[in-house]
């Protein structure tokens, strides 16, 4: 009985010891650019879900969208020609998390510049204007925030900040949090709410998937999008606002922005820029 | 019906298969780290060595009655805060272990409890230390009557595998959501597709306890 | 972690509302489903035994999520409008249900039909051998195993995250959304949790030791 008892205590040890190896340094407070350089790699937390930004493209199995092109042209300016930028997908619900806990350097996904956020991350300079608009079926009675009554419900999606807005803008009404985009349009064509509510570029492009759906109420807020770090990755930081600098007076900007939304009906691309 | 044949072109059950592929990878993974750390965890609280058994215990207990979704949020976006970080596809396996093992613990233990007192005596008496009697005797015994307890619970682990679309785990359940979020007249063959690969999975997984089951019987008979 | 769990005590206490009424409604129409098809897994004709191996086996192998997300989106798009608590509510009853299909097919095949014949031949009358000894008998017998499949539930409602459900999981990813503070979010989330779980799970095991022994 005491050999078994010891060979059993050493089990537990080990594994004791196991657990604690893999707690390291803390991976979120480390300089995020410095590491970067010495992998070459920058880690981005992008949407899978969200068409035009960053959709899942089936066929070839990769992220495809605006945030991705700048990402990728982005890593370039920052790390040089070896730099490689690893995706990592993220939904408005996880990217706050994953950022903080150092899964990702920096998050491009549609996420807006707020208050809020900016007392536990930081963020670039805006590098696209949204606004904040809703989707509704062809022929909807919904017109606009105004026709969002007690009767009606609304989609939105957990960790946005249109669910925020939207319960200021129309307080009577129910707002359903779903996981993800892709969840949330779903919903709506399951006639599990009446409208869906985010940034009117992520709904232009549900309504170019699916045209039984349109854009209604035009922007009532302002939805300006910056890239977030974790708080305190100034290094990053300011490598990042360069980048975008350099992106917009050598002309690669205008080429990205017209390349995804140049042809989408109802759509200012003076607006966004 | 013209829906089902677009819905099942080649690229997309190519999808598919590889969702399942992660969650077979992420199953029999789990499967395996479970089944040692769960045969350890429930050995440890039947033995009774004081306090250490009990603490076993009280953790297993812990872990059972937390929802395994809560343990993926855990293991995923809340350890990050305390160093620990891992990609989705470990975070993933190592909330399905600590969830898995916990649950085999007890099976195991009712199971080392079902096999009856007057074997370890016996084995004992025939001079064997109390360590080979375990695992000689008695371990042997247990894992034969637990079968399809065991099955059962590892039908449930390949099942629960789909909570992990909650942190994006690209596996067959969150492809699935892909393709149909992508075009909603995919939606029906979609799940469909789901039911059907889940059942077959877990269905032939039963089929191969079942068959253990009725050799081990015979050779005892 | 206090902190959360003092500030959003509505919303928390809310969620656990929603989460403990799905369950109890499940658990009260899994055992409806769940006992029929355990008689019909035991029927007299074949086809009636096949339908309901068929259900028990089928449902079995199919994840939780799959049967509530199916409720959730395929049918409203076609037959009737279901909100996220519904759905994830007859998700988990159908779930369920097959669970407690075997548990009461097992109960009633382990209690002997002797039993009865034996009540009888000493002079009980059919409703007397029922209620002193068959009823009795299968209590003890199917209490503990419904106990635990009621905690389950509990931890299995948390499916209802997915299709905004407004239960306990639902609100905790809200908070954790609105106040960045995961870690300890997750952390009250999952004491709620255990506040109902653990003492169930613990009188559970009393009450299976105690009639076991009897």
């Amino acid at each position: 009985m005491q050999k078994w008892k010891k060979w059993l205590a050493l089990a537990a040890t080990m594994l004791v010891a196991l657990a604690l190896s893999g707690c390291g340094q803390n991976a979120a407070s480390r300089d995020a650019l410095a590491h970067a350089k010495q992998t070459d790699t920058l880690v981005w937390g992008v949407k899978a879900d969200t068409r035009l930004f960053g959709l899942m493209n089936i066929k070839t199995g990769k992220i495809e969208g605006f945030d991705i092109d700048m990402a990728k042209a982005l890593t370039k300016q920052v790390l040089g020609k070896k730099g490689k930028a690893q995706l990592v997908q993220v939904t408005s619900d996880t990217r706050v998390p994953m950022l903080k806990g150092g899964n990702v350097d920096a998050v491009i996904a549609t996420m807006t510049i707020t208050p809020e956020r900016e007392k536990v991350l930081d963020f670039t300079d805006s590098y696209f204007n949204a606004g904040q608009s809703l989707l509704v079926a062809k022929g909807s009675k919904i017109k606009s925030v105004k026709d969002l009554t007690a009767d009606t419900k609304v989609i939105g999606v957990q960790g946005s900040n249109s669910v925020d807005n939207i319960k200021k803008a129309a307080p009577q009404t129910t707002v359903l949090q779903l996981s993800d985009y892709a969840q949330a349009f779903t919903a709506l064509k399951s006639h599990q709410g009446d409208a869906l509510t985010t940034d009117n570029g992520i709904l232009y492009g549900m309504s170019q998937q699916d045209s039984n759906y349109v854009v209604v109420g035009g922007m009532f807020t302002k939805e300006p999008y910056g890239i977030a770090l974790n708080k305190g990755q100034t290094a990053l930081q300011q490598a990042l606002n360069k980048a975008l600098k350099t992106l917009r007076a050598n002309g690669t900007y205008e080429k990205l922005v017209n390349k995804w939304f140049g042809d989408i009906p109802g759509f200012d691309i003076k607006e966004v820029e | 019906m013209q829906n089902f044949i677009d819905a099942y072109s080649a690229i997309n059950l190519r999808y598919l298969f590889e969702g399942l592929w992660i969650t077979t990878e992420v199953s029999v993974v789990s499967i395996f780290f479970s089944f040692i750390i769960g045969t350890l965890m429930g050995v440890a609280r039947y033995v009774n060595i004081k306090y250490f058994s009990a603490i076993i215990g009280f953790i297993i207990d812990l872990i059972r009655n937390l929802p395994l979704l809560l343990i993926l949020f855990f293991t995923y976006f809340a350890l990050p805060n305390i160093g620990v970080r891992l990609a989705v596809i470990p975070a993933s396996i190592v909330a399905m272990t600590v969830f898995e093992s916990a649950m085999l613990a007890e099976i195991i233990r009712s199971g080392i409890n079902a096999v009856p007192v007057g074997q370890m005596e016996a084995a004992r008496s025939n001079g064997l230390t109390y360590v080979q009697a375990m695992t000689v005797v008695i371990l042997p015994q247990a894992f034969k009557a637990m079968i399809p307890a065991l099955v059962s619970q590892f039908i449930s682990l390949v099942k629960d595998t789909s909570l992990a679309t909650i942190i994006l785990l690209p596996e067959l359940t969150y492809h699935a959501q892909i393709i149909y979020g992508q075009d909603v007249n995919y939606t029906i063959p979609m799940f469909v597709a789901l039911a059907v690969l889940y059942f077959v999975f877990n269905y032939a997984l039963s089929l191969i306890s079942r068959v253990i089951d009725r050799r081990m019987s015979r050779t005892r008979a | 972690m206090f902190t959360i769990l003092f500030d959003h005590a509505s919303e928390l206490f809310s969620g656990l509302g929603y989460t403990l009424g799905a369950s109890l409604i499940a658990l009260i129409g899994s055992l409806v489903l769940g006992t029929l098809f355990a008689l019909m897994e035991i029927g007299q004709h074949k086809w009636v035994r096949v339908i309901g191996r068929a259900y028990v086996e089928v449902v079995r192998n199919i994840p939780l999520l799959v049967i509530t997300m199916g409720f959730y989106v395929i049918v409203p798009m076609f037959i009737v409008q279901v909100d996220g608590f519904t759905a994830g509510t007859i998700g988990l009853t159908i779930y369920t249900s097959a669970f407690i299909a075997e548990t009461i097919r097992s109960g009633i095949q382990s209690v002997s039909s002797g039993q009865m014949e034996g009540a009888r031949s000493v002079g009980l009358t059919y409703y007397q051998a029922m209620f002193h000894i068959i009823f009795p008998q299968a209590i003890k017998i199917v209490i503990p195993p419904l106990g635990n499949q009621f905690i389950n539930l509990v931890k299995n409602s948390s499916i209802l995250a997915f299709v905004a459900g407004f239960d306990l999981m639902y609100q905790g990813k809200i908070i954790a959304n609105s106040t960045f503070n995961t870690f300890d979010t997750y952390l009250a989330v999952g004491l709620l949790y255990l506040i109902v779980t653990m003492p169930l799970s613990y009188l559970m095991r009393f009450l299976e030791k105690k009639w076991k022994t009897a």
